[in-house]
């Protein structure tokens, strides 16, 4: 059975994989500014990607200032020493450049695409350097943005969604900084000093890396690296991130008016050059990440029409970051549904995936890698995670191999392993206004 | 009218998505890069795309794009909500549900199955003006992809058990993105007050209650009616050879028979003599306006000047990080929370010029309805500056070339010109006519379009989420 399932995904593999990924070359190298660089040449459309990540994302920030990474962020284009944000908002669209600067858990990103024509990109990346380098944070800039970023924040309250996930963050992590949710007092304790001196401390040219796809020559890029982290501080790798420690098991409800209960259940889960990497991500296509051929799909909408989306994911992260499933259905029917994601995990758990499941999903992941790679935003995208994690040079021909090898006992092992019903934590918000009886719709 | 397509899936992979900048409070600025990206389309001269007709009446477009060995496959039916009759609202959605459900040969979520097990994704959605179909799958999987769909558009299998499940997802779904969403119950309002006549008036999801009601036989009505070759339009971007997909069209599409189709009533709306208030009563934190103004929706794509400079307008109001609004009422007076404008002026029915926004703290709702007329008036009498109006056309340029970057968004502009009576043909003609408006133009069309008597309003009135809890006692025996 083995040797038979290995035959037909080498068949697989020497049908797509390949020929898709044959065309990715990333050349790697570290800038003589200390930044690493990730760089892929392409010619086929006149335009460039730039994406610079830092370490920078809200578990840098400490944990009575939560905010204050996105804060840092988003107010990199609120002005310059020589412009102030109308003129950088200008001058970008004047170019035809699409800016956009924001802060994951992790990582801050800046990313910027323009023509790749030289009059233009030139001109694109000095201003991108300007961004990165010399953010002025003017007072008045920051105040307003911080007001607004309390009314935002007040206005996603009263949202069943936003509130879903901040319960569950908080409740799988703890204090851990992945679980910190940034509240009105958070923002309000914060200053320009505290944005200035994030800035200087984490926007560091050791904590650089640059992604770069397009249409320019090794030696263009070479220099953008180096103009784009020329004038940042040299700084030091980030201290490393504690290791989130498993909660035991809770169910935590929260009562919201809409019709609706928005459930998360879940636990942290992968990092990034997790072992169990692989046989965890294909064994999730089954249960719940192949979208309408999943396990939980077929159990909660297409059997009973619990729920419009029902899925499950893992968000791997420098340390581990959450395992979830999430569904949304109307109130009075959110405990069936939850009864039934229940059963659907533990028996896969407990006996993992069919071989034809796992046969299934190794010819989505294997086949469809080539879909994941062709077009340079999405190309982009993975390249920025291998540089910015320190995978493997090859992790894109490395992943389908590895997918193309697992067993069904791997994927059994590894979920056994690591998806935990004793620590797994389910957060219930919503469903409330569910008031009307279920299938009291008259001439069916 | 694009903005309310409605997508049926969540990406699964969707995590390393660029970032966009959140900083210019612009909610509609995704329909100011739509309506660039729409409208701005014109390639180096080549014969790129394909274009032929089957003998079945059924339209044939192919794309070669030999970047990467991908291809995006589409259908798209001239069926949308719009067509729809009132008491069966929603039945257009709830049908491309339901092709999902298996055909005399293909079992039932096994098209799904098939096309996960080489590797794509698949999905559809509807808008008012039509539904689409679509898969995304390496280039050696077209023909099967084909194959199928054309079995779906005449051999699908409805019955009654699969609807009655079905029927509840969709309901899920509405839940989901309409009753509880304060903002959307808006738009829903400001459809429903703007349109006493045209179809427009009727949501794409359908209202709760004709979904309570609605039966099998009317979604098998639906099908029956409009899904057919001669209704239909193919669209086919990747690494291809254009003859070869158009011979594969004909031993697959071209063996689907033709059909009669309803009459299309052309719905005239009638004229507005008032201005239109309406107000939604919801649980929120920030009240929220919108307003909406008649506005032509584009015809002769070499003729109807109007709409080119209306979507100049909405650019400049709204089209990038500093444009008017945001630079305006977000940051320079902090009267808004948000303020945004957006037009697209490429749709089947009638178009609407849109601006909405939310008070920054201490300022109110009425404040910030005079601010965003005021950033009309001030065009109306002032017009704008040349170097806007350079601005907005060189990102109507890049807008293109970024574009070609994403086979789906090609398809998307193929198909989505398709299904308003246009054709990619026009793309030419439709970044021609971006690059001739005039700063005298845009000043003209805000003077002509945006009296008071033509507004249609609606205000969102925030019900507090803890007062609404207290007034709903059941809740607290049920947790």
């Amino acid at each position: 059975m083995r040797a038979m399932t290995r035959t037909l995904l080498a068949a697989c593999l020497a049908l797509s994989a390949s020929a898709a990924l044959a065309g990715v070359d990333i050349q790697q190298w570290v800038a003589s500014t200390g930044a690493r660089v990730a760089f892929v040449e392409t010619h086929a459309l006149p335009i460039v990607d730039i994406q610079v990540d830092f370490a920078a994302g809200s578990a840098y920030a400490p944990a009575a200032k939560s905010g204050l990474a996105g804060l840092t962020a988003s107010l990199l284009d609120a002005g310059t020493r020589q412009r102030d944000e109308n003129a950088l908002a200008d001058r970008f669209a004047d170019l035809g450049a699409r800016f956009g600067a924001g802060a994951e858990t992790d990582r801050a990103s800046v990313t910027l695409r323009s023509l790749s024509n030289a009059t233009e990109r030139v001109a694109a990346v000095d201003l991108l350097a300007e961004v990165i380098q010399q953010p002025a944070y003017p007072q008045a800039v920051f105040e307003r943005e911080r007001a607004r970023a309390i009314a935002g924040l007040k206005e996603a309250q009263t949202q069943p969604g936003y509130l879903v996930e901040r319960a569950f963050g908080e409740a799988v992590y703890g204090d851990h900084p992945y679980g910190r949710a940034t509240s009105e007092a958070s923002l309000n304790a914060l200053t320009r000093d505290d944005v200035l001196a994030f800035h200087r401390q984490h926007y560091t040219a050791a904590a650089a890396h640059v992604s770069i796809v397009g249409d320019l020559s090794r030696a263009e890029a070479e220099a953008i690296a180096v103009r784009l982290t020329e004038g940042l501080a040299k700084g030091e790798a980030p201290a490393a991130l504690p290791v989130p420690a498993l909660r035991d098991s809770t169910v935590l409800r929260v009562a919201h008016p809409a019709a609706q209960s928005h459930v998360l259940i879940g636990m942290p889960g992968l990092t990034r050059d997790d072992p169990d990497y692989y046989a965890l991500v294909a064994g999730n296509y089954v249960l719940g990440g192949g979208g309408f051929v999943s396990r939980l799909m077929k159990e909660v909408r297409e059997k009973r029409g619990y729920a419009y989306s029902v899925y499950s994911y893992f968000e791997p992260q420098r340390v581990a970051g959450p395992f979830r499933i999430g569904l949304q259905t109307r109130g009075q029917q959110a405990d069936d549904a939850i009864a039934v994601v229940r059963d659907t995990l533990k028996q896969f758990i407990a006996e993992g995936p069919t071989q034809q499941e796992l046969d299934a999903a190794k010819g989505n992941i294997v086949n469809g890698f080539g879909l994941r790679l062709d077009s340079n935003a999405k190309l982009l995208g993975y390249v920025g995670v291998i540089g910015f994690y320190g995978l493997p040079a090859d992790w894109l021909e490395q992943y389908p191999r590895a997918v193309s090898e697992l067993t069904v006992e791997q994927v059994r092992d590894a979920f056994q392993r690591r998806v935990l019903p004793a620590h797994l934590v389910t957060v219930i918000v919503g469903g409330d206004g569910d008031v009307t009886a279920p299938s009291a719709a008259p001439a069916r | 009218m694009r903005l309310w397509k409605r997508w049926c899936d969540r990406a699964a992979f969707g995590r390393d998505e660029t970032i966009a900048a959140r900083r210019s409070g612009r909610p509609w600025s995704q329909i100011g890069a739509l309506a660039l990206v729409a409208v701005v389309s014109a390639p180096a001269a080549q014969a790129n795309p394909f274009e032929t007709r089957l003998d079945n009446g059924m339209r044939v477009v192919v794309k070669e794009d030999r970047r990467a060995p991908s291809v995006v496959h589409m259908v798209w039916y001239d069926a949308g909500s719009m067509d729809e009759v009132a008491g069966t609202s929603g039945v257009a959605h709830v049908l491309e549900h339901m092709m999902f459900k298996g055909t005399d040969t293909v079992g039932p979520g096994e098209f799904n199955k098939i096309v996960a097990g080489v590797g794509g994704r698949d999905n559809a959605f509807t808008s008012y003006d039509y539904t689409a179909y679509f898969q995304q799958v390496p280039a050696d999987q077209l023909g099967r992809m084909m194959t199928l769909e054309a079995d779906r558009m005449h051999k699908l299998q409805l019955t009654d058990e699969a609807f009655a499940k079905e029927i509840e997802v969709v309901k899920e779904e509405r839940r989901l993105r309409t009753e509880d969403s304060a903002r959307a119950l808006v738009h829903e309002e400001l459809m429903a007050s703007a349109f006493h006549a045209h179809p427009y008036q009727r949501p794409v999801i359908g209202w709760m209650t004709d979904l309570d009601r609605m039966t099998p036989e009317d979604a098998r009505r639906w099908y029956r009616e409009w899904y057919a070759p001669n209704n239909a339009t193919l669209v086919v971007v990747g690494d291809v050879d254009h003859e070869a997909v158009f011979r594969q069209a004909a031993s697959t599409y071209g063996q689907v028979p033709a059909a009669q189709l309803p009459r299309r009533p052309v719905v005239e709306e009638p004229p507005q003599r008032g201005v239109r208030r309406s107000v939604v009563r919801a649980p929120a934190e920030l009240p929220y306006v919108a307003i909406a103004w008649p506005t032509p929706t584009l015809r002769d794509p070499a003729k109807d000047a109007d709409v080119y400079a209306l979507q100049v307008l909405a650019a400049v109001l709204d089209g990038y990080d500093g444009a008017r609004l945001s630079r305006t009422l977000v940051r320079d007076k902090q009267v808004a929370q948000t303020a945004g404008a957006g037009y697209d002026g490429i749709a089947r029915g009638p178009s609407l010029f849109y601006m909405d926004g939310a008070p920054a703290p201490g300022k109110t709702l009425a404040e910030v309805e005079a601010a965003l007329i005021g950033e009309l008036s001030r065009i109306q009498t002032e017009g704008v500056a040349e170097h806007e109006l350079a601005r907005v056309k060189t990102q109507a340029v890049a807008s293109r070339v970024y574009q070609r970057d994403s086979l789906m968004g090609q398809a998307m502009e193929i198909g989505g010109l398709a299904a308003v009576g246009l054709s990619w043909k026009d793309e030419a003609t439709l970044l021609e006519g971006i690059r001739k408006v005039s700063a005298d133009d845009v000043k003209s069309v805000a003077q002509r379009y945006f009296s008071k008597d033509q507004m249609t309003v609606v205000v969102l009135e925030p019900l507090p989420v803890a007062a609404e809890m207290a007034r709903r006692p059941s809740v607290k025996t049920r947790h």
